[in-house]
C-alpha cells in the first residue's frame, strides 16, 4: 500500500515521468524496447539527411542486384537502393500512427470515463454499442472507408484514430469502474463537484496509467494495421517507401532476391516488438496486469 | 441461472442487432450505392433509376432495413450487386474454406498453447519458460503477413518442403487443400498459441500462488497431484474466453494471411467483394461475421458460467 501511495505525495509530471523511464529501464526486456523504439523514431526524424541514394532512383543495370559496397542490402525491381528505401519505409507510419494514436486515446478514454462515472442504463447501452464496432473485424470496417474516400494521411488519421478509440472506451470505463466506488469520489460527490471536476480531479489521475500503457498497445496495433493495408495496397501508394508496401512488392523475386524482403521485415518487426516490450514493462512498472487480447 | 442465461441471450442478441443497424447505416451512409457500383461509368438517368426501381433502392431505408435484416434471420441474403448470383450460396462454399482452416489451425494450436501455457507457468523464469514466452511475444506481434513471408521464404523457396500457395479452387473438397493448407494453418496456430499460451500461463501463476494451492502443499500433498488436482481445473477455464475471442478472429481476422496465401475463405472475398464495392455482400459477410463473433463469445461465458459454480451467482451481476 505504502509503495502505491509514496509517488502520490510528490506528484509532478516532471518526477512522475522520470520515475516511469527509470522503471522501464530498469528491465533487459524494457531497455531493449525502449531503445528500439527510440532508435526508430530517431531514424524516422534524420532519416533523410542520412540515406546514401535518391529512394526514387530509377535503375535497370542494376535491377535486383545482391548486397555490394555500394548497395548494402542490394536493389529493388526497380533498381532503387534498398537500403534507402527501407530506412525510409517507416516515416510514413510512424507519422500516420504517431497522430493517430494520441487522438484515440484521448477521445476513447474521454467517453469510458465518463460514461463509467454516468453508470446506468445509458452505461450498458453504450456497451453494447461499442460491443457491436469490436464484433466486426477491424479490417473490414477500415477498408470499407478507405476504399469510399481513398488513402491519403487525411483518411488514414481519422480512420485509425476512430476505431482504436473503441476499445480504449472500453477499457478506460472498467478501470473507471474500479475507481468509482471509492471514497474518495463519493466525498467529491457530497462536496457537490460537478462531472467535470470529478473527471479531471478524482478520476483521471487515477486512470491515466491504465490509459497510458493502453496507448502503447493501441500504437503497435494501428502500426499492424496500417503496414497491413499497405501491404495489401491500400494504404501509402508508391513510390513513397513504406515497409508493408516494400514486402509486398518484393515478395514475387524473393527466390533469388530475399533481401528485398528481409531488410523491411527486420525494420518492422523491430518496431513492433520495441513498442510491445515497452509497454510491457510500463505496465510492470505502473502494476497493472494487462490481459493480452486479440487485436480489435 | 435460468435468469442469467435469458439475460445473457438477450444482451447478445441486443448487440447483434445493433451490429446489423450499424452496418446498414454505414453502407447508406457511404455515398453510391449497388446501382452506382454496378453501372459504374453509365450510373445516370433513366438506367440509374431503373436498377434502382430493379433493385427496389427507392424506398425508404427503414423500409430496406427491415426487408434485409427479416431476410437474414431466415438465411436469405439477397443477390450479389455484379454477377446477380445468390449471396448465401457464394458465402457457402468460402465459409466452409475459413471453417476448414480454422478447424486445422484449433486442434493443432489449442492443446499446444495449453501445454506450454502450463509447462511455462510451472517453470516460471527458467530458460524453458523465458525461450516460449520470448517466442510468444515475436509470434503474437510480427504482423501475420510478415511471418507468413518469412515461411514461405525458408519453407517453400530454399528447403522446398511445403508448397507456398494454394491453387485448389474455392469449391473443391476439404481433402484436396493438403498439403497446400500446411503453411496457412501454421501461421495462424502460431498467433494464436501465443495468445492463449501467455492467458494460460498467467493463470496457472496466479492459482499457483492462492491460498488454497499453499494450504495444499503444507499438508504435504505431494507437488504433481497439486498440479493436476488444484492448479489446472481452475487455471485452466479463462482460457475458454480466450479461445472464444481467437475462433472469432480466426473467422474474419485472417483475411491478410488469407491473401498471402491466396486462400480462397471468407476474407478474401471480404477483401475482393470491398474492393469491387459490391455492398451487398459486404453487408452480408459483415453481418455473419460479427454474427459468429457474439455466438461464440456467448458460448464461452455459459461454458465457462456452467463449468465454474462460483461465476453462477453474485460475480455475473455485475
Amino acid at each position: 500500500m505504502s509503495a502505491t501511495l509514496l509517488p502520490a505525495i510528490k506528484n509532478r509530471p516532471h518526477d512522475r515521468f522520470i520515475g516511469m523511464l527509470r522503471g522501464v529501464m530498469s528491465r533487459p526486456s524494457g531497455a531493449i524496447g525502449l531503445s528500439l523504439v527510440v532508435l526508430h523514431l530517431a531514424l524516422a526524424i534524420f532519416s533523410p539527411l542520412i540515406v546514401p541514394y535518391d529512394y526514387r532512383e530509377i535503375s535497370a543495370a542494376l535491377m535486383l542486384n545482391g548486397p555490394s559496397f555500394e548497395h548494402w542490402f542490394g536493389t529493388d525491381h526497380l533498381g532503387r537502393d534498398i537500403f534507402t528505401r527501407t530506412l525510409l519505409g517507416g516515416r510514413e507510419a510512424i507519422l500516420v500512427t504517431g497522430i493517430a494514436t494520441p487522438i484515440a486515446v484521448v477521445w476513447g478514454g474521454f467517453i469510458g470515463i465518463f460514461f463509467g462515472l454516468v453508470g446506468g442504463r445509458i452505461d450498458e447501452f453504450m456497451m453494447r454499442i461499442v460491443d457491436a464496432f469490436l464484433s466486426l473485424p477491424w479490417i473490414l470496417k477500415m477498408l470499407v472507408l478507405i476504399v469510399t474516400f481513398g488513402t491519403g494521411i487525411g483518411v488514414l488519421v481519422p480512420t485509425l484514430a476512430f476505431f482504436y478509440g473503441i476499445p480504449v472506451i472500453r477499457i478506460a470505463r472498467a478501470a473507471t469502474h474500479d475507481v468509482v466506488a471509492r471514497d474518495f469520489v463519493s466525498a467529491a460527490k457530497a462536496r457537490g463537484h460537478g462531472r467535470i471536476t470529478i473527471i479531471r480531479r478524482e478520476l483521471l489521475p487515477n486512470v491515466l496509467d491504465t490509459l497510458m500503457v493502453e496507448g502503447a498497445m493501441r500504437w503497435s496495433w494501428m502500426l499492424l494495421a496500417f503496414s497491413s493495408l499497405s501491404f495489401l495496397g491500400f494504404g501509402v501508394s508508391p513510390p513513397t517507401p513504406d515497409w508493408g508496401l516494400m514486402i509486398a512488392d518484393a515478395r514475387g523475386f524473393m527466390s533469388f532476391a530475399p533481401g528485398g524482403v528481409l531488410a523491411p521485415v527486420i525494420f518492422l518487426s523491430s518496431l513492433i516488438i520495441g513498442i510491445n516490450l515497452t509497454a510491457d514493462s510500463l505496465a510492470k512498472t505502473l502494476g497493472i496486469d494487462r490481459i493480452q487480447q486479440a487485436p480489435a | 441461472m435460468l435468469r442469467m442465461l435469458l439475460r445473457r441471450l438477450t444482451l447478445g442478441l441486443i448487440t447483434v442487432v445493433l451490429v446489423s443497424i450499424i452496418i446498414f447505416a454505414g453502407v447508406e451512409i457511404l455515398p453510391g450505392d449497388a446501382c452506382t457500383a454496378f453501372l459504374e461509368r453509365e450510373a445516370q438517368g433513366k438506367l440509374l433509376e431503373n436498377c434502382r426501381r430493379d433493385l427496389g433502392l427507392n424506398r425508404s431505408a427503414v423500409e430496406r432495413y427491415i426487408d434485409w435484416a427479416s431476410g437474414a434471420v431466415v438465411g436469405d441474403l439477397g443477390v450479389s450487386a455484379n454477377g446477380q448470383k445468390s449471396i448465401a450460396e457464394l458465402v457457402g462454399n468460402r465459409m466452409k474454406n475459413s471453417l476448414l482452416l480454422a478447424f486445422c489451425a484449433l486442434s493443432v494450436g489449442v492443446p499446444l498453447a495449453i501445454f506450454l501455457g502450463v509447462v511455462t507457468a510451472l517453470w516460471r523464469d527458467k530458460p524453458i519458460d523465458l525461450f516460449f514466452s520470448t517466442a510468444a511475444i515475436f509470434a503474437m506481434t510480427i504482423p501475420e503477413f510478415v511471418s507468413a513471408t518469412v515461411l514461405i521464404l525458408v519453407f517453400s523457396v530454399w528447403l522446398g518442403w511445403l508448397p507456398g500457395i494454394v491453387l485448389t479452387s474455392a469449391n473443391a473438397p476439404a481433402a484436396e487443400f493438403f498439403p497446400e493448407i500446411i503453411l496457412p494453418v501454421i501461421v495462424v496456430a502460431m498467433v494464436m498459441t501465443a495468445h492463449i499460451l501467455r492467458m494460460v500461463r498467467t493463470s496457472v501463476i496466479d492459482v499457483l500462488a492462492s491460498d488454497y494451492v499453499r494450504m495444499a502443499t503444507l499438508k504435504g500433498v505431494p507437488y504433481w497431484q497439486i498440479v493436476f488436482r488444484h492448479v489446472l481445473p481452475n487455471a485452466l477455464l479463462p482460457a475458454i474466453n480466450v479461445v472464444a475471442l481467437t475462433i472469432a478472429w480466426l473467422l474474419g481476422g485472417v483475411v491478410v494471411i488469407e491473401v498471402v496465401f491466396n486462400y480462397p475463405g471468407l476474407g478474401r472475398m471480404m477483401i475482393d467483394s470491398i474492393s469491387d464495392r459490391d455492398l451487398p455482400v459486404v453487408q452480408a459477410i459483415a453481418l455473419i461475421l460479427a454474427t459468429i463473433y457474439v455466438t461464440v463469445n456467448l458460448t464461452a461465458d455459459l461454458l465457462t458460467m456452467i463449468a465454474n459454480p462460483r461465476l453462477r451467482t453474485h460475480h455475473m451481476r455485475k
